[in-house]
């Protein structure tokens, strides 16, 4: 017999596991043990007796303090720093103009999100126009505002050279630069690459064309990427460029503009600890972007305005899901299962999180694992995988929390409508920021043929077929 | 057999590779093992720490670090120098 010594550990095999967002995560995570009552003071129950569950809650003070904390971490480290909100990730105009009142510009990729940060009164020189999709419009809109018009591709390039003369003055324009930067995938189908020398090809033709004025280089590496130092990569990339601009063409940019992706404090699928432990900080991103520039070759006495284009980091925080069960079921090998009024026509970041879900009410401590299920007709409809629970009953209310960023702008309206999302200011008072949905309100972009106006139902008859009223045989 | 310079390791038993830009996890014991490796500890040396620590056969932990080590090394988180 062997002899162990009590004092000794427990001893578990060591693993290492991918980090792969297509993998469940077979650990199943443990929920907070402590529910919910209460967002920003605001009493969970009675926001879902008032505005309906589910209903999405968006803080006010959370969003202030957390661009804060961002900004702080680069205030602190670089001269010049400018935050431009990415409007894909939250455009309801409330979330907009928290985040324009704070100081941050608008960053937008399509005609939709531009006419909507002008409505929001963000004068045209703060705009950044992104995206691969300009019509000749949208461009001479924003060449008119005098917009920052990032360009994504030589057909745009060539475009706007041609337009430019129309103008009294020159477009300002930046390129969209793709490079290595260790980060897998990478996202070359975005402007120009920086290995290739397509991103110096498209820099030259701007300068000699003598048409546009040159004004920065942007890039966006990719989204929720854990590691800062690719972000120390992709700076020292741009300013390189920077520099032979300034050898070659005697020319200082005005902006580095690193785009977004850094990393919310949510947990991705397949992973074995939680995101709020992996996630780099701000202050790590900061770090690694203004240490690349400071220490590059760029004329310290001209140093180029550092622009950010963070979504997803600022906003996820701030956003919960309230939530409610419809039922348990029991799956047919034995694992259960918990239907919720939400599901993946709501929370899209379900397909990349595990979220975190919480109830709303006092619970013993005993758990179990559960599989959490949308109320959709689909088998894609799931939320959580295997998420270790306090049994819930039919009409509990839970709350997802960090669903900030992303949800409110690729939800669908599949079988269920959108519902409402409110906000909570500083001062405890909740506002609608957005309605929910009514029938009528998807139904008024639709039109019915007048052949095809109320058919009468199918046992009502009066349908008409060759010219005759159609015989329905009872007897059948 | 020497861990690849290029990979962060952060405390919280979390793995970047750069040169692919795969991340991993770790469980707490197989990141003590991979900071040994980096404190260029040898297989013999990793065991024996552990067999004072745990509660385990040696038979059982030979398993369990060869298995390890070898996955590390399809990752290309270890060499072979
Ligand atoms: C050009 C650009 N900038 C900024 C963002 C915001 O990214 P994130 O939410 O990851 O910070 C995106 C998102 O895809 C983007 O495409």
């Amino acid at each position: 017999m062997e002899n162990y010594n009590m004092e000794k550990l427990n001893f578990e095999r060591p693993i290492i596991r991918k980090i792969n967002t297509g993998i469940s995560n077979k650990f199943g995570m443990k929920t907070e043990f402590e529910p919910i009552k209460h967002i920003d003071n605001v009493g969970v129950k009675g926001l879902a007796a008032e505005y309906g569950s589910p209903v999405f809650v968006l803080s006010e003070k959370t969003m202030r303090r957390t661009f804060n904390d961002a900004k702080r971490a680069f205030d602190t480290r670089y001269p010049k720093v400018q935050f431009s909100w990415s409007y894909k990730t939250n455009y309801l105009n409330a979330v907009c103009n928290v985040f324009h009142s704070e100081g941050s510009w608008a960053e937008v990729v399509s005609r939709f999100e531009y006419d909507k940060a002008i409505a929001n009164g963000v004068p045209g020189n703060k705009i950044i126009f992104n995206g691969p999709d300009k019509t000749d419009d949208d461009l001479n809109t924003a060449i008119k505002n005098d917009s920052f018009i990032h360009i994504d591709h030589f057909d745009e390039l060539y475009k706007l050279i041609e337009l430019a003369p129309k103008h009294h003055k020159k477009p300002k324009v930046a390129i969209r630069v793709n490079m290595d930067t260790g980060i897998y995938p990478m996202w070359d189908r975005f402007g120009f690459n920086y290995e290739n020398g397509e991103a110096w090809e498209a820099i030259s033709k701007i300068i000699i064309s003598n048409k546009l004025e040159f004004t920065g280089l942007h890039t966006h590496i990719g989204t929720f990427i854990l590691s800062a130092s690719a972000y120390a990569i992709a700076a020292s990339k741009l300013a390189e460029l920077a520099v032979r601009i300034k050898l070659k063409f005697h020319k200082d940019i005005s902006y580095i503009d690193m785009g977004g992706g850094f990393a919310s404090s949510n947990t991705l699928k397949g992973s074995y600890l939680m995101g709020i432990d992996t996630s780099p900080s701000f202050d790590d991103y900061a770090e690694a972007i203004t240490t690349a520039l400071i220490n590059s070759d760029i004329d310290p006495d001209n140093m180029p305005l550092l622009i950010l284009e963070t979504g997803r980091a600022l906003i996820d925080d701030a956003g919960s899901l309230i939530g409610s069960v419809v039922a348990n079921k029991k799956l047919s090998d034995g694992r259960k299962a918990t239907i919720m009024d939400f599901g993946v026509n709501l929370l899209f970041t379900s397909f990349w999180y595990d979220h975190k879900i919480t109830p709303a009410q006092d619970f013993s401590h005993h758990s179990e694992t559960t599989t959490l299920y949308g109320p959709l007709c689909m088998n894609i409809d799931q939320i959580r995988e295997s998420i270790s629970l306090p049994p819930l009953k039919r009409g509990d209310l839970v709350v997802v929390s960090k669903v900030g960023a992303y949800n409110m702008t690729q939800w669908m309206q599949f079988i269920m409508m959108r519902p409402k999302v409110v906000l909570i200011d500083k001062k405890g008072e909740v506002h609608i920021i957005r309605h929910n949905e009514t029938r009528e309100f998807v139904e008024s972009l639709e039109e019915v043929p007048l052949h095809l106006k109320k058919a009468k139902d199918v046992n009502g008859n009066k349908h008409k077929h060759n010219g005759k009223p159609v015989e329905i045989d009872s007897k059948n | 057999m020497k861990i690849n310079k290029k990979i962060a390791i952060s405390e919280s038993g979390f793995v970047f590779n750069p040169t692919t830009g795969d991340s991993y996890s770790l469980n707490p014991i197989a990141a003590e093992i991979l900071d040994m490796l980096k404190k260029d500890l040898s297989e013999d040396e990793i065991t024996d720490a552990l067999l004072e620590k745990y509660d385990v056969t040696a038979s059982v932990l030979h398993r369990s670090i060869d298995e390890f080590i070898d996955t590390l090394k399809e990752m290309k988180i270890l060499e072979n120098e």
